[in-house]
């Protein structure tokens, strides 16, 4: 494996990583008020048009670009034997820290293309719903979207720390 | 019981406590190695 493998992977995780977290955080901390303010103001329109569709494209596409790349650069590591992407999923040893951060991204991309991304089709118009199911949508594409904002928490504490001294110092003691 | 969801400090502060929780989690299988990465 050529040296420049593994680091040109992570840096591809990474970016793909920051811009999909990035536009989360942006949703959670800024949209949310930002469109109950400008709702008051009847000026929510240009949000839903112009806004929301470019970030939820970027939103989604850096999901699968930051978990491919996650899966990949896992498989690139062997312990003891066991390739780390499945040693990772399946919590074992030293790969479980960095497999709860795997598990958690995973049910965050689920939450992406699942919840969050159908709910947001019927509320920008893409397909067609009527008010009652518009405001349902909107309902639950919002508590997905804490949801995601929960677990990036734990996910990018697990991410950072995973392969870190915090957990292999207590393997090698 | 208001949902912890519909505000930003609610969502925060339990994605904290969760953290807390799966470090612990996490320490626990570490130490009760299965496996891979004795």
């Amino acid at each position: 494996m050529s040296v420049w493998q593994e680091p040109l992977i992570r840096w591809v995780h990474i970016l793909a990583g920051v811009m999909w977290i990035g536009l989360l955080y942006y949703f959670n901390f800024v949209n949310v008020a930002a469109v109950k303010e400008a709702t008051a103001a009847g000026e929510a329109a240009p949000i839903s048009k112009y806004i929301m569709p470019r970030a939820l494209l970027f939103f989604r596409w850096a999901a699968v670009v930051t978990w491919l790349f996650g899966a990949w650069l896992l498989s690139t590591v062997t312990v003891n034997g066991t390739n780390g992407f499945v040693g990772a999923f399946l919590l074992r040893g030293a790969l479980a820290p960095i497999g709860i951060g795997a598990w958690l991204g995973t049910i965050m991309l689920i939450n992406v293309w699942g919840p969050i991304w159908r709910n947001q089709q019927k509320i920008l118009g893409f397909v067609p719903a009527t008010d009652a199911e518009k405001a349902k949508a909107r309902r639950i594409a919002f508590l997905a979207s804490r949801v995601n904002t929960l677990l990036s928490i734990p996910m990018l504490f697990f991410m950072a720390t995973g392969p870190h001294a915090l957990f292999v110092e207590q393997i090698f003691h | 019981m208001k949902n912890p969801l519909d505000s930003i400090w609610g969502t925060i502060i339990s994605g904290v406590v969760l953290t807390g929780i799966l470090y612990f989690v996490a320490e626990w299988l570490v130490a009760h190695n299965t496996g891979v990465g004795a």
